[in-house]
């Protein structure tokens, strides 16, 4: 063993490599700085435009949905040869965005990337928001929703259970279990800051439902010991669902027996395309945040280039499933598969193609370049690209494959109607809905955490663990 | 009185209901009891009642009465959904016990009267309801089968827009004031003997109404108004071919083909597979000829002994079922038609023909490779002409049938069906001319819409006007309701007695199964009520005319033995005309100097130089035949029948100009899909103007491979726009163009695209099988030369797919080639489809005996894609129609489609139809990827939907590679018009919205049969359970049964080497599979 520290490693060793955090803070002006965000009295004017506009979509939501469940799902473009249109290509999506905050909170913080602290809490956040949105989705597809519950095995009358050999109620698992451990995760990693915020609330208000929401946490040496067992076998359970859910998700196309879903890639080129998407996420609402709430300080440069470069790697991932799953259909001689991939490229939807392989393949390779990746609104403009890439790929996906299958007779098309946009749109204003509610009522960058950034905390760690070490016989 | 304006407010049944319930309680009793005073009541009473008649001077039995009658008047408003047992008695066809048990259906025998000839049906009935409409195996017009609108008959019968009061001018009436309104004014016309009265019916071909109307007895029209005068139209008339016969023997005959024993067919522009009278007949015997040279046995019919698979050539304009599986087809124009039949009768010998213009080269050869073909098969060979064809054409038919020697063969003559056989048109226009010149006091139009159908330039609706009294008998408030002073409701054929002749004469019985719904008279009782001193009902008059001219003599009590027999039957035994004799062909009528009879002079012998292509400048030729589905409009407010495919153009809901590839580019026309369903619901069409001799008309156009070039096809029928909440304004009205010059086709046409799009809901717009062989086909050769062609033609081509895309796979295959070569050595099994053989690590389930193993074949080389299948499943089934929008957006619920692909170029392609029901595969991927388990295996074999478990995810229909599965996107069933619920099927249940359905083989069928067999305490046999689309199939095309069972019709064609699984290489194993198409092309003409 050596005397090297556990943590913070990289700011010590590689000091030309920028910090996390920008110097000259203190332990009381981190907390300071990101607690006064949910303190204080009054809110900015943008925060009420930004909820305003959220909130619009999310009535458009409601509005869309009521008439969904009074008419049925044809009110939706699907039909025969296509049965699933946006519902799903925005559940695929929403699902993937969600993967980035277990992604960073949970394997982020087992492999010690310290960078991960200030953007892990809205990260998480944003995946619990994502995940509520995906769920929307595969709920409200079904052609009679108000039996939903029927894909859940409990005990009935009937003795009926689910058909376990389906996809989608692998899928079932797969989210619900993702979005309780991902909402644990989240709920654990609050708890500090929570007693933070109780302490620090002037209303009456703030301090009971902060201090409920503490659950009695003192900060003592015990309380501290226990959270981080918690937080670590809680990012424990989290790892493995990040590759799991949406593996799973991707099953709902490789088990199909349609052509351009049957494929042994999907998994790992489905997570990869999650992860992608899920940072592309992460930087959209980060560079606003940073730059509103002033917060350049904690969100720096630093992580920023971090995410562009898991951007660049995953969608390099990506485009080489791109690559491998053209490959195949010729490589495996089968004339059902060749069709498909050249309809893809040439058939009827053809723009949405090769506008997905411009946005997912080509904008990302500006970030090879370092001025691109440290340039705040190039990383921003890449970012929305790749989200609408994403989108575009899961749309190819389901419409592409569906709609010329095996039978000529049945090829047929699908087009989107006022209400497939109002639900997708809708879905987006939820989200940020919850997030502007979010910023403006829970701290959006972890107090406790950016705490054991600073200098202090790290002299102490360090002497604390050195002196651990030393009693080690 | 002709000067009178009357406005003629919709009449509507609902008016006078609520008028009726608009009065309180008090007033409402009052109300009837001043009612009760009037005259009419009395007359009523009178007429109704005679036996209580009397009790009506008794203040005590009329109190009674009263209660009575506020009885029925309450129940009036629930006469639709409590059906009465009809008047007179019917006989079960089926052996069941005595009475009728809850729960079990009857089967009652009866005939459809379309056009004047009638198809034998028998009627399954629940509980007094008729559910479901089957063809009579008895009957030679059906021989169990049923087309498309027999089947769609049932909805029309329960059609909540049927008309449901007598109106006078618009306003609800009584029965007995009609009467007695009627009557006074046929009082003043029969002082002057009649004259003033003229009856307008469709083509009679029943021998009571026939009787009622021109027969020589006390009560007939002719004996109480002998100067009245009965006319008949129809607009499907085939005017020319009694014409055509009177040209070729000089009297009225009718033609019965035999295609059971012909070899050769030449048909002139007629889809013979399709005619109202014996279609259904014909394609059996047709196909059956076809599948039975197929199966290499010796065919010994009457006539002769042949053996071979049959030949057909087509010459027509618009693609026909039967173009489509002809082995020969020529696009034509009608017009040019004549000149081939008078080169083909130049080129068999015909005497005395007028020489043909030249012909082209191509088209020369033609003619000459099938006269020597047709002279190869002297005596078993028939030419057939069209009825849309000029007389000259069946003539030339008549005397090439002569000189081939097939008359007595498969040819005969026999007594026209029709009762009075006539030039419809001809007559048409006297009657025209008379009202014109006011000479009609009382106008009776018994059946049929001749507002709508009359050609345009007789303007009949003009001189209608001219009549003073003006009377309607139909089913629906139509345009001609609409312009009558009286309208009464008719009785459906499944409400009233009637009797009808079939193709060969032979007659049927019409009985009813179910009281009039909505209190309809048949015109029989009309005619009895205003000309017979006492009105009698439908049952007496058709009973009372058969007791007296019963085909044999015979006694009282045998009558009633017999006349209940051939209820049982239905039909009446040995009524078909004996062939007649002594026909001699003329040799005048078609002299080189002879003038050419007049109606043929707008066809233009000018117009029939074939080769020589028309600029786009110059007229086109129009065509104008009966929709296939909406027939000449009257079955426009059927929601089935609309929604249906047309058989080739794959049209719903509309109809359209049909144009070739051709002479849409030359026109600069075009057609796409659109976004929403696209090739598969959507279809964005160019609008045209056709102008035809002044008169003008749009329509969205269509490009139909396989069209004759410079030409237009346009079907009338629709356009209709007092149909009903259905037909209404549902696409646009040909018969605007139609002029009786120029009935069926003519000359001058002129298009002029216009800046317009139109939305048309087609089921399929993509013709080509890119290259995938869903339909396998071949040539009769060539399976002769080798049973397996096919499976060794698609290694092949499997084999060069593979060597072509990667050239590293060249080795490998030439190996498996070469191996295949030297060995010979594979298995026995290979004879039949080897991806339908098991491949799985698991062991299978096994579906042997004594369970039934449930599997069906369809016989691709039998199947003509007349689509009565899907009518029938729709019926069977309780499938709910969804409208054009929902077709468009590619969400039609039919169970059971037909596809239709095309092979070669667009100008002439080989047209398949592939029915696809439900492929009940043994590896179903439906199964595997539902979350809920609502598509489940049965024990034998069945993948089954449990409609009340799904959720709705639609994940199956994603994983059906067949596309076989349906879903409820909206709640598609109707749930709340009272009619239509006596009609469906109970045995089926009604599927709510989101819900996912499909073929189950007819499930409860299937258990039927089971639970049946089971009570006989014997194991299920072969016939035992038919599908409903099985059942239908004129053509027998459809066989199912049980594999297990290895005599079954079933488990043989499945043994035969030419069964295949539809995409069986995703190992599936589907339970339906097909038997490639054959076909046998002329080596000769290998090139057309």
């Amino acid at each position: 063993m050596s005397d090297q520290p556990l943590h913070n490693t990289a700011q010590f060793s590689t000091p030309a490599e920028p910090p996390l955090i920008e110097p000259g803070y203190t332990f009381a002006s981190v907390t300071d700085k990101i607690s006064v965000i949910v303190l204080r009295k009054g809110t900015p004017r943008g925060w009420w435009v930004g909820l305003l506009i959220s909130f619009s979509l999310v009535s458009l939501l409601l509005y869309a949905v009521s008439y969904l469940l009074i008419a049925g799902v044809g009110i939706w473009g699907i039909n025969i040869p296509v049965g699933w249109g946006f519902a799903i290509t925005n559940f695929v999506w929403w699902i993937g965005i969600g993967h980035a905050g277990t992604l960073i909170s949970a394997i982020l913080l087992l492999l010690h990337q310290e960078w991960r602290t200030s953007i892990n809490r809205f990260a998480e956040a944003m995946t619990l928001f994502a995940v509520a949105c995906a769920g929307l989705f595969p709920l409200l597809h079904m052609g009679r929703p108000w039996f939903f519950y029927w894909m859940f095995p409990y005990p009935n009358t009937m003795k009926i259970w689910p058909q376990f050999r389906s996809p989608l109620i692998w899928d079932v698992f797969a989210v619900s279990t993702y979005f309780t451990v991902s909402l644990l995760f989240w709920y654990v990693g609050l708890v500090p800051d929570m007693a933070t915020l109780r302490d620090r609330s002037a209303s009456r208000f703030g301090r009971i439902a902060y201090g409920v929401l503490a659950m009695g946490w003192r900060g003592s040496a015990y309380h501290w010991r226990r959270y981080e067992v918690a937080y670590l076998i809680l990012a424990g359970l989290a790892t493995p669902l990040v590759v799991s859910v949406h593996t799973v998700v991707s099953f709902d196309f490789a088990v199909a027996n349609v052509p351009g879903w049957h494929s042994t890639i999907f998994p790992p080129y489905f997570v990869a395309g999650a992860i992608y998407s899920g940072f592309a996420m992460v930087l959209i609402l980060a560079i606003p945040l940073r730059a509103f709430y002033g917060l350049e300080d904690f969100i720096t440069q630093r992580h920023l280039e971090n995410m562009g470069k898991i951007m660049l790697a995953t969608g390099l991932i990506v485009g080489y499933g791109y690559f491998m799953e053209a490959f195949m259909a010729w490589y495996g001689g089968n004339q059902y598969d060749l069709y498909m991939a050249i309809n893809r490229a040439l058939g009827p939807y053809w723009p949405a193609y090769w506008a997905l392989l411009a946005c997912n393949v080509v904008a990302p390779q500006v970030l090879w370049f370092k001025r691109a990746r440290s340039h705040v609104a190039v990383l921003f403009v890449v970012a929305c690209i790749v989200l609408v890439g994403m989108w575009l790929e899961r749309f190819v996906i389901i419409v592409t494959s569906l709609h010329r299958d095996y039978l000529p007779s049945s090829w047929g098309m699908y087009s989107p109607t006022f209400w497939d946009w109002a639900t997708f749109l809708g879905s987006i204003g939820l989200f940020f809905s919850l997030l502007f509610l979010f910023v403006r009522f829970l701290p959006m960058i972890s107090i406790s955490e950016m705490r054991t950034l600073l200098p202090d905390a790290n002299a102490e760690q360090a002497a604390e663990i050195k002196s651990d070490l030393t009693k080690l016989p | 009185m002709s000067s009178m304006n009357y406005s003629f407010n919709q009449p509507s049944a609902a008016d006078a209901v609520q008028r009726l319930t608009a009065r309180s309680g008090k007033e409402y009793w009052r109300g009837l009891e001043e009612f009760v005073e009037t005259e009419s009541f009395q007359e009523l009473i009178r007429s109704q009642f005679p036996e209580h008649a009397a009790q009506w001077s008794n203040a005590l039995t009329r109190r009674q009465f009263l209660c009575l009658m506020g009885a029925s008047l309450a129940l009036a408003g629930v006469a639709g959904c409590s059906p009465q047992p009809p008047v007179g008695k019917i006989m079960p066809y089926v052996r069941q016990p005595e009475g009728m048990t809850l729960g079990k259906p009857q089967f009652y025998a009866t005939a459809m009267d379309r056009g004047g000839v009638a198809t034998g049906l028998l009627v399954k009935s629940h509980e007094g309801r008729p559910t479901k409409v089957e063809g009579n195996p008895n009957h030679p017009a059906s021989l169990g089968a049923t087309d498309v609108f027999a089947q769609a008959t049932l909805l029309g019968l329960y059609d909540p827009d049927r008309s449901q009061s007598i109106t006078y001018l618009g306003q609800p009436r009584g029965w007995s004031s009609a009467q007695l309104a009627l009557r006074k004014a046929l009082e003043a016309i029969r002082k002057n003997n009649g004259r003033g009265l003229r009856i307008l019916t469709e083509t009679i071909s029943s021998p009571t109404l026939a009787d009622q109307l021109a027969g020589q007895r006390k009560g007939s029209v002719a004996r109480e108004f002998p100067e009245a005068k009965w006319y008949q139209y129809e607009p499907t008339h085939g005017d020319a071919r009694l014409a055509g016969a009177r040209l070729a023997f000089g009297e009225d005959i009718d033609t019965v083909y035999n295609f059971f024993a012909a070899e050769v067919i030449v048909s002139l522009d007629a889809d013979f597979l399709a005619f109202p009278a014996a279609g259904l007949r014909y394609t059996r015997d047709f196909m059956n000829r076809r599948a039975a040279a197929r199966d290499a046995k010796i065919i010994t019919s009457n006539e002769t002994t042949q053996s071979g698979m049959n030949r057909l050539y087509v010459a027509e304009c618009m693609p026909t079922i039967t173009g489509s599986v002809a082995d020969h087809k020529l696009p034509l124009r009608p017009s040019e038609i004549q000149n081939l039949a008078r080169a083909l009768a130049a080129e068999l010998g015909t005497a005395d023909i007028q020489p043909p213009e030249p012909l082209a080269e191509s088209r020369k050869k033609w003619v000459a490779a099938v006269a020597k073909d047709l002279q190869r098969h002297r005596g078993s060979s028939i030419v057939i002409s069209g009825n849309g064809q000029p007389p000259i054409v069946h003539a030339l038919a008549h005397a090439m049938n002569n000189v081939l020697g097939n008359v007595g063969r498969t040819v005969r003559y026999i007594e026209p069906i029709e009762a009075r056989p006539t030039e419809q048109s001809g007559e048409l226009r006297a009657l025209g001319q008379e009202m014109q010149a006011g000479n009609v006091q009382l106008l009776l139009i018994l059946a049929g819409n001749p507002v709508f159908t009359t050609p345009a330039d007789l303007e009949f609706e003009k001189h209608l006007q001219n009549v003073p009294l003006r009377v309607h008998l139909g089913l629906y408030t139509d345009e001609t309701a609409a312009q009558c002073h009286w309208h009464i409701p008719e009785a459906h054929f499944l409400e009233s007695w009637s009797d009808a002749r079939t193709f060969d004469g032979s007659v049927s019985i019409i009985q009813p199964l179910i009281a009039p719904l909505y209190g309809g008279r048949s015109a029989h009782e009309v005619l009895s009520a205003l000309v017979e001193e006492a009105e009698r009902p439908g049952h007496e008059l058709v009973r009372s005319y058969w007791r007296k001219n019963w085909p044999r003599k015979s006694n009282a009590t045998d009558f009633d033995w017999q006349w209940e027999k051939s209820l049982h039957d239905g039909m009446i035994a040995e009524t078909a005309f004996a062939p007649k004799q002594g026909l001699k062909l003329r040799l005048d009528w078609d002299k080189p100097t002879a003038a050419r009879s007049t109606s043929t002079n707008s066809l233009g012998a000018s117009q029939t130089s074939a080769n020589s292509a028309q600029p786009a400048s110059e007229p086109l030729e129009i065509v104008f035949q009966p929709d296939p589905t909406v027939f000449d409009g009257r079955f426009a407010n059927n929601g089935w029948l609309q929604e249906l495919p047309k058989p080739i153009t794959k049209l719903t809901w509309d109809n359209a100009a049909f144009v070739s590839p051709a002479l849409a580019e030359k026109l600069g026309l075009s057609q796409t899909f659109g976004s929403s369903g696209g090739e598969h619901g959507e279809a964005l069409v160019d609008v045209v103007e056709l102008t035809l001799h002044g008169r003008t008309l749009e329509a969205p156009i269509w490009i139909l491979p396989g069209h004759a070039d410079d030409c237009v096809t346009v079907h009338y029928g629709y356009g209709r726009t007092l149909a009903g909440k259905v037909g209404s304004g549902v696409g646009f009205n040909a018969y605007q163009l139609r002029t009786s010059e120029a009935l069926n086709f003519g000359t001058g046409l002129t298009i002029r695209k216009l800046d317009k799009r139109f939305t048309l809901a087609c089921t399929q717009m993509h013709h080509s099988m890119e290259g995938r062989a869903p339909v396998r086909e071949g040539s009769f050769d060539e399976f002769v030369a080798n049973p397996q062609f096919l499976e060794a033609r698609e290694t092949e081509e499997h084999r060069r797919f593979q060597r072509e895309l990667v050239p590293g796979r060249g080795a490998e295959s030439k190996l498996a080639e070469a191996s295949d070569a030297d060995g010979g050595s594979k298995p026995e099994q290979s004879k039949l489809d080897s991806r339908l053989q098991p491949l799985s690590l698991y062991p299978e389930y096994d579906y042997g005996p004594p369970k039934n193993k449930w599997g069906m074949s369809i016989d691709l080389t039998k199947c003509t894609g007349c689509s009565a299948c899907v009518i029938a499943c729709q019926a069977e089934n309780n499938i709910p129609v969804v409208g054009k929008t929902e077709v468009t957006r590619g969400r039609e619920m039919h169970w059971v489609r037909v596809d239709r692909y095309y092979k070669g170029d667009s100008e002439n392609p080989a047209t398949y139809f592939q029915p696809v029901p439900c492929m009940q595969c043994e590896n179903a991927p439906c199964e595997l990827v539902c979350p809920v388990g609502a598509t489940v295996h049965s024990a034998d074999g069945l993948n089954d939907m449990v409609y009340n478990r799904c959720v709705g995810t639609r994940y199956c229909s994603n994983n059906c590679p067949y596309k076989v599965r349906r879903f409820n996107f909206f709640e598609y069933a109707d749930f709340h018009t009272e009619s239509l619920k006596a009609g469906r099927n109970p045995e089926v249940t009604i599927r709510s919205r989101g819900v996912m359905e499909k073929c189950t083989y007819c499930v409860q069928r299937i258990r039927a049969g089971q639970i049946q067999a089971e009570l006989a305490g014997r194991s299920i046999r072969d016939g035992d359970v038919e599908t409903a689309c099985q059942q239908a199939c004129p053509a027998r095309a459809i066989v199912f049964g049980d594999m297990n069972d290895t005599g079954s019709e079933v488990a043989k064609q499945k043994a035969e080497p030419l069964n295949y699984g539809l995409l069986a290489e995703l190992n599936t194993r589907p339970r339906t599979t097909y038997v490639a198409s054959l076909r046998n092309p002329n080596p000769e003409l290998e090139s057309t």
